[in-house]
């Protein structure tokens, strides 16, 4: 038990956030009957911050601090979720949409300027590309 | 009296324990016993041309049958006696094969004796027996249906096309039910008054359907397939269409009227005027004065309506007028009320003026998809979920099973005619278990509605705006969600119909838990009441929406209709009567009959209902001079069951009577010994029909005789078929206790016990655990048995 209880008040920037990340991921969020399947069966689950399920919870209440989770940038995209939705929600592209809205607000993790070669080395090739596409984006 | 005696061996199952030889010797040998055979099987039709035979050649007339349980073949050996010219209720069987052989084949020497023993009572009780005839009733063709919602309209209907002739009768001036309130249904989005009305306007114009509306169900009178209701129909105000001045529903009357008030079929979001019609597809279609609200009637000098009236239709010196009709069969479907919201304060419904009922949203969700929305929803709509449903605190611990379905469509409703709303809803579990359901769920999902599991528990108003803020915790994501909403529609759940006490009361229906009405059997008798003849349908059973209520309202006609199809019925003779000559008039059972069958006759003695008696025997214990009696259990023959069954007691021997309910007990007897199972020896399980009809003196007879225990056993309380029994026999039981402690005896040697059919365990249990008690308890002595009990009757 480490965080305090978060309390949201739900308004229309709320609102505002669900439809944008439905827009650009092509996905009805709201489909989402929290089951679970997606974060079970996630083969990267334990390196997460907050569970793919709890990802697409955060973002149905239109909560923006999705957008610093780490969990979007462990996402691999292997599809693991994506075949095994039973609401045939491709949670993928989800993450994607996030990574895309946060590439955008240019929240910055990774200064590539400044990175030394040992973590560079140990760096996950997602968030590198992720780093350059953003430079030349 | 000429006695026949017959033995069966059944192949084996009962003469390789008993030893029928032994049984021969050593049975009651009374001189009137003039044929004792034994047959390998009395049930074939070798054994039982052995009884007509003998009936012919030796003029017997009275059968006594040594054979398995008269559960298997009592029908059987009845139906012989018949073919031979004897009432078949002259004949009784001794159960050697469930009781005896089969119970305790480890112990064939006690076998046999239990055997001899139960064979006495029957021989002791055959010689009392006396002719029985089963009284035939003549069936009609008439129903009684209470509710016409969609319920009672569909069962009217079933019943009126196969040619029954209904009285439908209805509370309010319109028919039609809840389900005219409603706009759409889930899952098909079908408009609800465009399904209903033609079957509303079907079952006005339905020449075997009577229609009485605004109309109150008084008194009914009556049991087993024969029923008198007493219907008060109340004054409409309006003179009817047979009269020259008839209504022509040009509605100036409705213009010219100057009260105003809610109107119940918009739920009160839309008003009315004193005279109405109550809806736009009301059937009767026709203006009527509402008594309570018009100023004429409540000693004003109002006028307004008869001076514009064409016609001049109104009566105001109209009464309410009280009709009587006969039926054969009854079809309750009294409906639902939702549940009233302002009993919980927290969520401030009746105080807020924007929080309001499933129902009300009904009406503004039409009007919204109408255009014409007397009020508007605002931006931002949360539902609340099991509002008066699963709810302990409020003593509703039951699913109402249609407001998680109903929450559904009115917020895809709302977001299809006005897609800019945020709906938001907000439920424990989210149950979608119908055909089509789930998919409905899964498209309101899609269409961006948002469902929070949660329940809110903190609403607030804002004075200025008057908007709700409420507090809810997103159990999956487990944060809490603070958020002012427009409005606030509270998914309040169905209780029953406050209206429909009455009639249960008057037909002795029986109610669950949750106070619905009580099915007969949840599995194999859902429609059917342990009334003859009374059927449920619809809500009044228990929650349920439209497709289960309209599959339960065919049903129950159906019922109806197999019950009708009889012509005629005969009425099981093992009913209560009285022996005017022991009567004296004292009218003590006429409070006791749970089914009001006792009445007093011209001559100021108790007499019987034939009709409405169901044998329980729960009046006998009433009687002070013994005057009532039960057929086929009478006192003469219960005492000397009892006496023969202790006859052959032996010094040190212990002996229980166990009076065994034959609906339950005795037939657990039976599956204990079908399951060869073992128990103590020591007891002899008599039959009769209730727990309830064992006296106090009876119990008091058997512990003089040289019984050492009586165990009533009967049904549980609940599920017994005379749910009155318990209350009788625990009261018999204590008055026993306290006679036989007069007497020294101790208390522990009388008790009774709940048995539901299945209780195999619980039976071995208790008759050993009689026996042990029997065991470590001194034989009573002679002087007290003496004084327990004066006896005869």
């Amino acid at each position: 038990m480490t965080d305090k209880i978060k309390k949201i008040r739900l308004t229309d920037r709320n609102v505002k956030f669900l439809e944008k990340v439905e827009e650009i991921s092509g996905e009805s969020i709201t489909l989402c009957d929290q089951c679970g399947t997606c974060s079970a069966g996630c083969p990267f689950v334990e390196e997460m911050d907050i569970t793919p399920s709890q990802l697409m919870r955060e973002v149905l209440l239109g909560q923006e601090e999705v957008l610093r989770a780490r969990t979007t940038w462990i996402c691999a995209s292997c599809f693991t979720c994506t075949v095994r939705c039973p609401r045939m929600l491709d949670v993928s592209k989800v993450a994607e949409a996030l990574r895309q809205i946060g590439l955008r607000q240019a929240i910055d993790e990774i200064d590539i300027n400044i990175i030394d070669r040992e973590e560079y080395r140990k760096m996950p090739t997602i968030a590198l590309v992720s780093a350059y596409r953003k430079l030349t984006g | 009296m000429k006695v026949g005696v017959y033995l069966c061996q059944c192949g084996g199952n009962i003469s390789n324990v008993v030893d029928l030889d032994a049984v021969e010797k050593y049975m009651d040998n009374g001189d009137d016993i003039v044929v004792i055979k034994q047959s390998s099987h009395m049930c074939s039709g070798a054994g039982q041309k052995l009884i007509t035979d003998d009936i012919a050649a030796q003029k017997l007339d009275r059968v006594v049958i040594a054979s398995c349980s008269p559960q298997f073949h009592e029908k059987t050996f009845r139906a012989a006696l018949q073919k031979a010219g004897l009432n078949p209720y002259l004949l009784e069987i001794a159960n050697f094969r469930e009781h005896c052989s089969w119970a305790h084949k480890d112990k064939p020497e006690d076998a046999t004796q239990k055997s001899i023993d139960l064979l006495n009572a029957a021989i002791a009780k055959a010689r009392l027996d006396y002719p029985l005839e089963e009284t035939k009733m003549k069936l009609g063709n008439e129903v009684l249906v209470i509710g016409a919602g969609i319920a009672g309209i569909q069962a009217a209907l079933d019943l009126a096309d196969t040619g029954q002739k209904v009285y439908l009768v209805e509370r309010l001036p319109t028919i039609g039910g809840n389900m005219a309130i409603l706009t759409k249904t889930f899952p098909t989005e079908d408009c609800a008054s465009c399904i209903l009305s033609p079957k509303m306007a079907a079952a006005q114009a339905h020449p075997n359907i009577t229609l009485i509306t605004d109309a109150e169900i008084e008194h009914i009178l009556g049991h087993r397939l024969h029923f008198e209701a007493i219907i008060k129909v109340n004054p409409r105000y309006v003179k009817p269409e047979i009269d020259m001045d008839e209504c022509i529903g040009c509605a100036l009357c409705e213009e010219a009227c100057p009260v105003e008030t809610p109107n119940y079929w918009e739920q009160g979001i839309v008003n009315r005027k004193a005279i109405y019609i109550p809806a736009p597809h009301a059937i009767p279609y026709k203006y009527l004065i509402d008594p309570e609200t018009c100023l004429n009637l409540n000693g004003g000098s109002c006028n307004a309506c008869v001076d514009v009236c064409p016609q001049k239709a109104m009566d105001f010196d109209q009464r309410p007028e009280t009709i009587k009709v006969e039926v054969d069969s009854i079809v309750v479907a009294t409906g639902f009320d939702i549940y009233d919201a302002t009993e919980k304060h927290v969520f401030g419904y009746g105080k807020f003026e924007n929080v309001v009922n499933g129902l009300e949203m009904e009406r503004i969700v039409d009007h919204i998809m109408e255009k014409d929305p007397p009020r508007q929803v605002g931006k931002r709509v949360a539902f609340v979920q099991c509002v008066g449903s699963r709810d302990e605190q409020i003593g509703r611990e039951y699913c109402s099973r249609v407001c998680c379905m109903y929450s559904v469509k009115l917020a895809s409703l709302l977001k299809q005619a006005k897609p800019g709303t945020d709906i938001y809803i907000f439920y424990t579990d989210l149950r979608a278990f119908g055909k089509g359901f789930e998919e409905y769920y899964k498209r309101a999902q899609k269409m961006g509605i948002k469902f929070i599991r949660g329940k809110p528990a903190h609403f607030t108003e804002d004075p200025d705006t008057k908007k709700v803020t409420v507090l809810v915790e997103d159990t999956l994501s487990r944060e809490i969600i603070e958020s002012e909403f427009d409005l606030v529609v509270l998914a309040v759940g169905l209780g029953p119909n406050r209206h429909s006490e009455k009639v249960a009361d008057d037909l002795k229906l029986a109610r669950s838990e949750d106070g619905f009405l009580k099915e007969a059997h949840p599995k194999y008798r859902p429609v059917d009441t342990l009334v003859e003849g009374v059927f449920l349908a619809g809500v009044a059973q228990g929650p349920k929406d439209i497709p289960d209520t309209v599959a339960q309202a065919s049903a129950a006609a159906a019922k109806v209709i197999v019950a009708l199809a009889q012509k005629e019925f005969s009425l099981d003779p093992m009913l209560a009567f009285v022996h005017p000559e022991l009567c004296d008039g004292c009218e003590k059972c006429l409070g006791v009959c749970p089914v009001d069958a006792i009445v007093m006759n011209d001559d100021d003695k108790a007499g019987i209902k034939e009709t409405l008696c169901i044998g329980c025997g729960a009046c006998i214990s009433s009687c002070p001079t013994g005057a009532i009696d039960l057929n086929g259990y009478t006192n003469e023959q219960l005492f000397a069951e009892v006496e023969a069954a202790l006859k052959s007691k032996k010094p040190g021997e212990r002996r229980a009577i166990v009076f065994g309910d034959s609906g339950s007990t005795y037939r657990l007897a039976d599956t204990v010994g079908v399951r060869k199972m073992k128990y103590a020896t020591d007891s002899r399980v008599l039959m009769v029909p209730s727990g309830c009809r064992v006296t106090p003196k009876l119990i008091l007879f058997a512990l003089s005789k040289g019984a050492d225990a009586v165990l009533i056993g009967d049904s549980p309380v609940k599920g017994n078929r005379f749910e009155w029994a318990w209350d009788f026999t625990s009261a018999n039981v204590e008055s026993a206790k306290a006679k036989a402690a007069e007497a020294g005896i101790e208390g522990e040697r009388i008790f009774s016990i709940e048995f539901s059919a299945g209780d195999l365990a619980k039976f071995i249990e208790t008759m050993n655990d009689l026996s042990d008690k029997m065991a470590r308890l001194e034989p009573i002595p002679d002087d007290k048995k003496s004084s327990l009990f004066d006896l005869k009757r």
